[in-house]
């Protein structure tokens, strides 16, 4: 009996240790395999065009990076305790999470935008429906409720809108999607922001949650008179039905990559010399820019510890702002505006490795 | 444990076999020890994992993240009174669905089926148990749902007038508390009908014999003398499916709505613990946040295990039962 009560301990005892030591030995044998050169976790939306680069730069320069989609909370988590040599996230780090990071200053590099679009499943509609940002706020604050309110049809008067109810669907799981869709409702609708708010999950005061782009547009799509919002690229490539919205000119626009680029461009221009890049960009000025976009950031430690790994990343980032930038279109993620990539390089180039071993 | 007739068995050992094999008994015992004394290890470091992590939640937010309904991450407000509610819900009508269902299918399995029926019946009721459970949730999305929205939930509300009764009333949106609850029924029946069917098939032969010989009919036979011997077994079968609904995550969360609220009507979008935690854990980054999504885990756990407390104290109510 005693010696069974032992073993347990024992075996309790080596179970608590190994769990202690999981985090670090994690990273050094990663630090010490040859395999993979660099690790890096965090947002799904941009893994698609990551993994291309990767891909790509692998081939060309031999340096292997492994990339996890996990998610842009846990990518931020992962690089703050330092279990990762980069992160990836969808919505900036707030000062908060930005104090708790243990080593230092963390820098965010744009990589490429993204956009969010309006989907929606009205069989009697023939051209794209048009919405102003208060309009959508209210219909996704459970203010406007029928598809023929007259808020809706003064915007479309040609269309031939139907009495059902709208049903609005919105993500169920935390996403830089829902990020971007409110944190554009707040800076557009200022009742939003004293309301509902932004975040990657909002309380939603109407509607069903669905997981995932896919669990979205799969929603709408089954459901006459459902309503919802997905990433451009989702759409685009499974051809869904999109809203032209109102933007800060005045001008109904449809998202595209270019007025997706353009929004940041308006931007872009106006940004201080210092500036951390920590910038929205929805509700962006100029009359081509699509409001609802946003960038999308490569996080990474100001000063390296580690100097071989720290050059890496810094070689690949500056690749990737050269040659990888020109790819996103094809994936439909919108590239950053030209006049904006000397200063993110110059951005890069204040990475160090001046405590480095 | 074993310590008290250990003695005895190992004075046979020695007059049976030879001094190695008494080596090797050893080495195996050990092994086996090893073996089982792992799990219960891996259970008790995993429930202070969570327990650890969910504190945090605990003392901050108290008893609130079981009462109330207010779940709003940006307000710092963690309540998961809807999703401990629609989890009981939810598990509870799979059980009401499936039970009798499962037990159908076990009693004529053992007692009607023709011998040649019994094995492919058998193996397919099985064969529920071995699909994916996001298998389950993508038919629940591309044809639970739409069937339920366009035939089922109108004739239920409408021609059957049941409307009129809070359980279904509403609109008609398709995902909601009685698609979860229908796919989980799903996903329970093949274990609760496996298990039933199996201690069906051990109900000594005797014991019908004894029952058709006092005149019984062929139902009250299987009434009267074979369900009850077989009780303590099917409860045993019904707790493991109730197991598997509770913890159900995937194939529940793609359609059950996920809308964090209490509703009467099983036509409403609901919530489950094991969703909200799928749902948010990736994206979670204050610490709050993250401890009340572990702090639901372990509320999640504590029920867990009240329902297999409940379960082996059915058991053993009934087995004593039959035993005076």
């Amino acid at each position: 009996m005693k010696a069974v009560k032992l073993a347990v301990f024992v075996l309790f005892a080596v179970a608590c240790a190994k769990e202690g030591n999981n985090s670090s030995t994690a990273s050094s044998t990663s630090s010490s395999s040859g395999s993979v050169d660099l690790t890096g976790a965090g947002a799904t939306f941009p893994y698609p065009l990551y993994s291309k680069w990767f891909d790509e730069y692998a081939k060309l320069t031999g340096v292997k990076i492994n990339y996890q989609s996990i998610g842009s909370g846990g990518g931020i988590r992962q690089l703050s305790e330092g279990t990762v040599d980069f992160g990836a996230s969808d919505s900036p780090m707030s000062d908060a999470e930005l104090a708790k990071a243990k080593f230092g200053p963390i820098l965010h590099i744009p990589t490429v935008l993204g956009a969010v679009v309006i989907t929606y499943n009205i069989a009697s509609l023939s051209a794209p429906l048009d919405l102003t940002p208060q309009v959508i706020a209210d219909i996704f604050g459970g203010k406007i409720t029928k598809w023929n309110d007259a808020r809706i049809a003064s915007l479309n008067p040609t269309a031939s809108l139907p009495s059902s109810d709208i049903l609005v669907v919105h993500r169920s799981d935390g996403s830089g999607t829902t990020y971007i869709f409110t944190d554009y409702l707040s800076t557009a609708v200022p009742s939003w922001k004293g309301t509902i708010g932004n975040g990657k999950e909002v309380n939603w005061p109407v509607g069903l949650g669905a997981k995932g782009n896919e669990g979205v547009a799969g929603q709408v799509k089954q459901t006459p008179g459902a309503i919802g919002y997905v990433e451009l690229a989702y759409a685009k490539q499974n051809k869904l039905p999109i809203a032209a919205v109102k933007n800060k000119a005045g001008k109904f626009v449809i998202a595209s990559v270019p007025a997706v680029t353009a929004a940041a461009a308006g931007v872009a221009n106006t940004l201080p010399a210092n500036t951390d890049f920590r910038v929205s960009v929805v509700d962006a000025p100029g009359p081509d820019a699509y409001p609802i976009s946003s960038f999308t950031w490569i996080l990474a430690y100001q000063h390296q510890r580690d100097s071989v790994k720290g050059k890496k990343l810094v070689d690949f980032l500056n690749w990737a702002l050269t040659y990888g930038e020109p790819e996103a279109p094809s994936l439909d993620y919108g590239p950053l505006p030209s006049e904006m990539t000397p200063k993110v390089k110059a951005k890069v180039a204040t990475i160090d490795f001046a405590g480095a071993k | 444990m074993t310590a008290v007739p250990a003695p005895a068995v190992t004075t046979d050992r020695r007059r049976l076999h030879v001094h190695e094999t008494a080596i090797g008994d050893r080495i195996y015992e050990i092994v086996t020890t090893a073996c089982a004394l792992v799990i219960p290890a891996l259970v008790i470091a995993i429930a202070i994992a969570v327990f650890a992590g969910a504190w945090p939640a605990f003392s901050k937010l108290g008893l609130s993240i079981v009462t109330s309904s207010d779940w709003d991450v940006r307000a710092g407000k963690f309540g998961a009174a809807p999703a401990i509610f629609g989890t009981l819900v939810s598990s509870a009508l799979a059980l009401v669905i499936a039970t009798p269902l499962a037990i159908g299918v076990a009693i004529f399995l053992s007692e009607f089926s023709p011998t040649w029926l019994r094995q492919p019946i058998g193996f397919l009721v099985d064969l529920l148990a071995a699909v994916p459970s996001v298998v389950y949730g993508l038919w629940g999305i591309f044809v639970l749902v739409p069937l339920l929205r366009e035939q089922v939930m109108p004739f239920l509300r409408d021609r059957l007038h049941l409307g009129a009764t809070p359980f279904f009333s509403g609109p008609a949106y398709g995902p909601s508390m009685l698609a979860a609850g229908i796919i989980l029924a799903i996903m329970a029946l093949p274990y609760i009908s496996a298990v039933s069917r199996e201690v069906l098939m051990a109900v000594p032969r005797s014991q019908r014999e004894a029952a058709l010989a006092l005149g019984a009919t062929r139902w009250e036979m299987i009434r009267d003398a074979v369900i009850p011997y077989a009780k303590s077994g099917i409860i045993g079968g019904i707790m493991l499916g109730l197991g598997r609904a509770l913890g159900e995550t995937m194939a529940v969360t793609m359609v059950i709505g996920n809308r964090a609220e209490i509703s009467a009507s099983l036509f409403a979008p609901g919530y489950t613990m094991a969703s909200l935690i799928a749902n948010e854990f990736s994206e979670a980054t204050s610490d709050l946040h993250l401890s009340a999504l572990l702090a639901v885990g372990a509320i999640l756990f504590v029920i867990t295990l009240i329902v297999n407390a409940v379960a082996r104290w059915l058991v053993w109510q009934v087995s004593r039962d039959r035993a005076v």
